[in-house]
Order: structure tokens, then C-alpha cells, then sequence
């Protein structure tokens, strides 16, 4: 199966004001090429959530994007801290951001949990000390 | 309910320019939080909130959210106007708080969720 559309973007650490231009990038690209509104939004979604992690987390890092006509992989990767409790980290309402990320409307804990609820297929690759690798699947026709 | 008449109804200013005035708006959510809007709200088509920095905008944007009401008498940052022009976004600023300028929709016809 052929990609149609490979890109790669850097996410930059700790800089608010350019957070999510490559979620912005990726969902003008799936507008473009006529994927389906709700499936761009989920995309979207599930994509910001992840690059913002990586920003605030992460220390930033990198997104890797596969688009071919049946789905889209996105592959973000930080070589942060890394997660220590991966299932304690999925749990809703649990975080470990500092203040100064909640004083700009994240942080709230739900990052993970909306990733996951938006994406099909997700997997995460992390290692203390090491960094964070996000594989987020959507598939654009429902099977 | 037409941008014109949500701003006339919580007497806001509207910030940005050329925004299209037929853009019909059918249901709402308030948060400060982005963290919240990105989790919980479904369909809506504008977002009030007294957090003012551009990852208001960024939000708005990926959950295509048409309009945004800064409340308590905030205003958006010119960054955050150009932005929001760029995407179509339409900003307003009312002095209203959240409560009371979400009250005043509700009442008015703007519900919660939409489809």
C-alpha cells in the first residue's frame, strides 16, 4: 500500500505559541484530500492532544505523519522523561503537569484518555529517562 | 443564532474582521479549561471562555469551533486575531462573565450539545 502524503515536523519545547501547527498542517492536508469532516476532526484531536503532550512533557520532539487512502499514522516521539506509570498516565484526571501549563488550559489529565477515545489504533512506546513514542492509527472509512 | 445577534445579546464587540455573518450557531460550551473542551464537548460551534492565549484559537481550530467569546472583559491578543482571521474563526469580547453570558444564550436558544 502506497503513502500518499509522508511529512515530518519538529515540535518545538515549552513554546506555546507555535504548539500545534502540525496538527494544524496534518488536518488541512486530510481536508484537502477529501477525508470525511468527523474523522479529520478525531484525527485532529487525538494528533493536538499528542503534540502538546510532547511540548509540555516531552521537552518536544518530532512528528513522523503516513497518509495513504485508507488511513493516516501519526508517530510522535520526545526523548523526555519518559512515563514511568503507563497505566496510572491513562487514567483520566491524572497529571503531572506543572502550574504555569495549567494557567494555559492544559494539564487537566485528559490527554491521554482523548487521544486513546479518538484514535483506533493506539500504542506507546516510553522508557524511563529515555523519551515517549505516540503511534496513533485512524482509519478512514469505519470497518 | 447569527454572530450579530449573539454579540447584540451579551453586548460583545466583534474583534476580528471579514468573518462571514450567515454563520448559523447552533450550540455552545464554556471552559477555561482547553484540556476540558478537547474531552468533553462534541459538535459545538462556539466556545465561550476567560482564558485568553492562542491556544484558544488552536483549540477552536481543531474542534471547529466557529466563534469564541472571551468574557469578564477580556480581549484577545493581536496574535490571536490574526490567527483566528486566518481560520475563519470568529473572536468577540463581552464584560460579562462566563456564567451570566452563558446563562443569556441558554436562555436565548443556544443549547449545549448539538449532533
Amino acid at each position: 500500500m502506497n503513502s500518499v502524503v509522508v511529512r515530518d515536523y519538529i515540535i518545538p519545547a515549552n513554546d506555546f505559541t507555535i504548539a500545534g501547527e502540525a496538527s494544524s498542517s496534518v488536518r488541512k492536508i486530510l481536508s484537502q484530500i477529501g477525508v470525511a469532516p468527523d474523522i479529520v476532526k478525531r484525527t485532529s484531536i487525538a494528533m493536538y492532544e499528542a503534540e502538546i503532550n510532547a511540548m509540555i512533557h516531552g521537552n518536544g520532539g518530532q512528528a513522523h505523519v503516513e497518509i495513504n487512502e485508507n488511513r493516516i499514522v501519526i508517530s510522535i516521539s520526545d526523548q523526555g522523561p519518559g512515563i514511568e506509570d503507563l497505566d496510572l498516565a491513562m487514567q483520566e484526571g491524572y497529571s503531572t503537569a506543572p502550574d504555569s501549563i495549567r494557567e494555559m488550559g492544559f494539564g487537566a489529565g485528559m490527554g491521554l484518555s482523548n487521544i486513546k477515545k479518538h484514535s483506533d489504533i493506539l500504542e506507546i512506546k516510553t522508557a524511563v529517562n529515555e523519551g515517549t513514542t505516540v503511534l496513533i492509527t485512524v482509519f478512514f472509512k469505519q470497518v | 443564532m447569527k454572530i450579530p445577534e449573539i454579540a447584540e445579546l451579551i453586548q460583545a464587540e466583534i474583534c476580528t474582521k471579514n468573518h462571514n455573518p450567515s454563520i448559523e450557531i447552533f450550540s455552545a460550551c464554556s471552559a477555561d479549561l482547553m484540556s476540558d473542551v478537547m474531552a468533553f464537548s462534541k459538535s459545538n460551534a462556539l466556545l465561550l471562555t476567560g482564558l485568553v492565549n492562542p491556544q484558544v484559537i488552536r483549540t477552536a481550530e481543531m474542534m471547529d469551533i466557529k466563534a469564541v467569546v472571551f468574557v469578564r472583559g477580556k480581549k484577545p491578543l493581536d496574535n490571536m486575531i490574526e490567527m483566528a482571521e486566518e481560520k475563519g474563526i470568529v473572536l468577540l469580547a463581552t464584560d460579562y462573565p462566563l456564567f451570566v453570558a452563558s446563562g443569556k444564550l441558554y436562555k436565548s436558544g443556544i443549547h449545549g450539545r448539538g449532533d
